[in-house]
């Protein structure tokens, strides 16, 4: 058998695989954290409950209207997103003129309350939902075996998080939003409505946290404390990456992915907090984060 | 001279602290306006309060007609003012080009992107380098090229010569003189006595919040001792 560093072939490739995706969990909603962080300074606490919510939207979907798996991979972050949006409008917005931390506490409360309603609805047991035909089984990579869904996983995120850098670093609205970003006033002063673009911004992060959440329905099963398990790596994450930087929240999250399953190589011990220990060290050494603009 | 911006009784706030005690002052369409005074007078204030950057206020701002009180800030360049502000306001994850594609076009006669770039060539050579890359002088450039785009007709300037040096104030005031040819009209905040004297039509002088002087520019030698003993020029 082939040994790298003294651990089998497969084992290695095995755990990399498991940390990549692991990793692209993390990109997708450290960047909608990231995205929202950025232009509206509001840590949104409720990031894990809509990656949770787009789960479940999708498992809804297929109960209640035979909806199947790619269409639900569109429609549940819509729904997301436009609940989301609805938020920001009615509640959120009100809050901008306060200091950050209602916002913070506002989502905190909105996680508390989506999460606590879904348990009382559907009880804290995870329920299935099944990877769709056209991406079961597996194929034999020789070295390993690779289960397709969770090769597409990895593809669509990448597509996904690339998508979301160019629409914010190429497009007219990105300029729009990182203008905003920097000077909110003076935009708004040159006739961009930003109230508008806030509500967009938090619509838009919180789709892609659903649009996480319908891709791990089949991996990790559809349950109302989903979320919760991972926002608090995710937040490590972007603190390792450093708020509010774009590309930083993709490549932070896709590298500390794989850290993460390859600790499980070789300590396994160690592998559920050596996120948190980068996080120490990074916050000792660059406090801003690896990609963060000194604060 | 038609009026295009009309300023009654306006009074400010920021927060407890009352800045503008009843501003009265009027630009003619097509007129380049200079409001002088002292540091500390409400010269940025007045300027800002008539964009609607300041929302705590009183009295009547009428531009071209029509009432702007109840005018949201992202309405008020679509109704035709464009502001260049004090710290000009490039931002640095735009590119010059972006910074200056940044603002929309709110009236189809601005500039268009060619006649910027003849007008400003530095910009266009620069064009895909971050926006606070520029010099000084180049921002304060950009700052006002991406407004010219827009087609606003009142265009508001907080001291675009602040802090630069001699040959960019003669370039800008080049460029302001070639603005007015196209009829635009300009309100401008000014600390540069001798640079606002050869581009102005008419002055504001402020003093405590309000406007205790208004003349033209042809007055000016026989204003200078009143000038001297209000801005200590």
């Amino acid at each position: 058998m082939t040994m790298i560093f003294g651990i089998p072939v497969q084992a290695f490739l095995g755990q990399l695989l498991i940390g990549l995706i692991n990793g692209s969990f993390y990109a997708l909603l450290s960047l909608g954290l990231a995205v929202i962080f950025g232009l509206l300074r509001v840590i949104n606490f409720a990031h894990g409950a809509q990656y949770m919510l787009g789960a479940f939207v999708a498992l809804l979907l297929l109960q209640y209207f035979g909806i199947n798996y790619w269409l639900a991979l569109f429609l549940a972050p819509v729904i997301v997103g436009l609940l989301g949006a609805l938020i920001e409008r009615s509640m959120l917005s009100r809050l901008y003129k306060l200091d950050h931390l209602y916002g913070l506490l506002f989502t905190f409360g909105l996680a508390l309350t989506i999460e606590g309603t879904f348990r009382y609805l559907y009880g804290a047991a995870g329920q299935p939902y099944s990877v769709p035909s056209a991406l079961a089984g597996g194929t034999n990579l020789g070295f390993m075996f690779l289960p397709i869904y969770r090769g597409w996983v990895v593809v669509i995120s990448l597509i996904a998080c690339i998508g979301t850098w160019l629409l914010i670093e190429k497009t007219k609205l990105g300029s729009y939003l990182r203008a905003a970003t920097e000077n909110a006033v003076l935009v708004q002063a040159f006739g961009v409505n930003v109230p508008l673009l806030l509500t967009f911004t938090y619509g838009f992060g919180a789709a892609l946290a659903a649009f996480a959440g319908v891709l791990a329905a089949p991996i990790y099963q559809v349950s109302p404390l989903m979320g919760s398990n991972l926002i608090i790596v995710v937040f490590a994450v972007v603190v390792v990456g450093g708020m509010g930087s774009i590309m930083g929240a993709i490549i932070t999250g896709y590298m500390l992915g794989i850290a993460e399953g390859l600790t499980k190589v070789f300590y396994p011990e160690a592998s559920n907090i050596v996120i948190f220990v980068i996080m120490a060290i990074v916050l000792l050494i660059r406090p801003a984060g690896l990609f963060g603009r000194d604060a | 001279m038609k009026p295009l911006l009309e300023v009654r009784g306006l009074n400010a706030w920021y927060g407890e602290s009352h800045v503008l005690h009843g501003v009265d002052m009027t630009v003619g369409e097509g007129e380049m306006v200079t409001i002088l005074g002292r540091n500390g007078v409400g010269k940025t204030t007045t300027l800002r309060t008539i964009m609607g950057i300041l929302r705590e206020r009183k009295g009547q701002i009428m531009f071209d007609g029509r009432d702007m009180m109840g005018v949201p800030l992202h309405r008020t360049a679509h109704a035709g003012i464009g502001f260049v502000p004090e710290e000009r306001g490039i931002f640095a994850t735009l590119t010059v080009e972006e910074n200056l594609m940044l603002p929309p076009v709110v009236a189809g006669d601005g500039m268009s992107v060619n006649e910027i770039y003849d007008l400003f060539p530095n910009l266009q050579e620069r064009r895909q380098s971050p926006g606070t890359k520029l010099s000084g002088g180049e921002q304060q450039m950009l700052a006002i090229a991406r407004i010219l785009r827009t087609g606003v007709r009142l265009l508001i300037l907080d001291e675009p010569t602040e802090g630069l040096a001699p040959v960019i104030v003669q370039r800008i005031g080049e460029v302001l003189k070639k603005l007015k040819e196209r009829g635009i009209t300009v309100l401008l905040v000014e600390q540069n006595f001798r640079f606002a004297s050869r581009v102005a039509d008419r002055f504001y002088l402020m003093d405590h919040g309000q406007m205790v002087a208004d003349f033209p520019v042809r007055e000016l030698p026989e204003r200078m001792d009143m000038l001297h003993s209000v801005l200590g020029v």
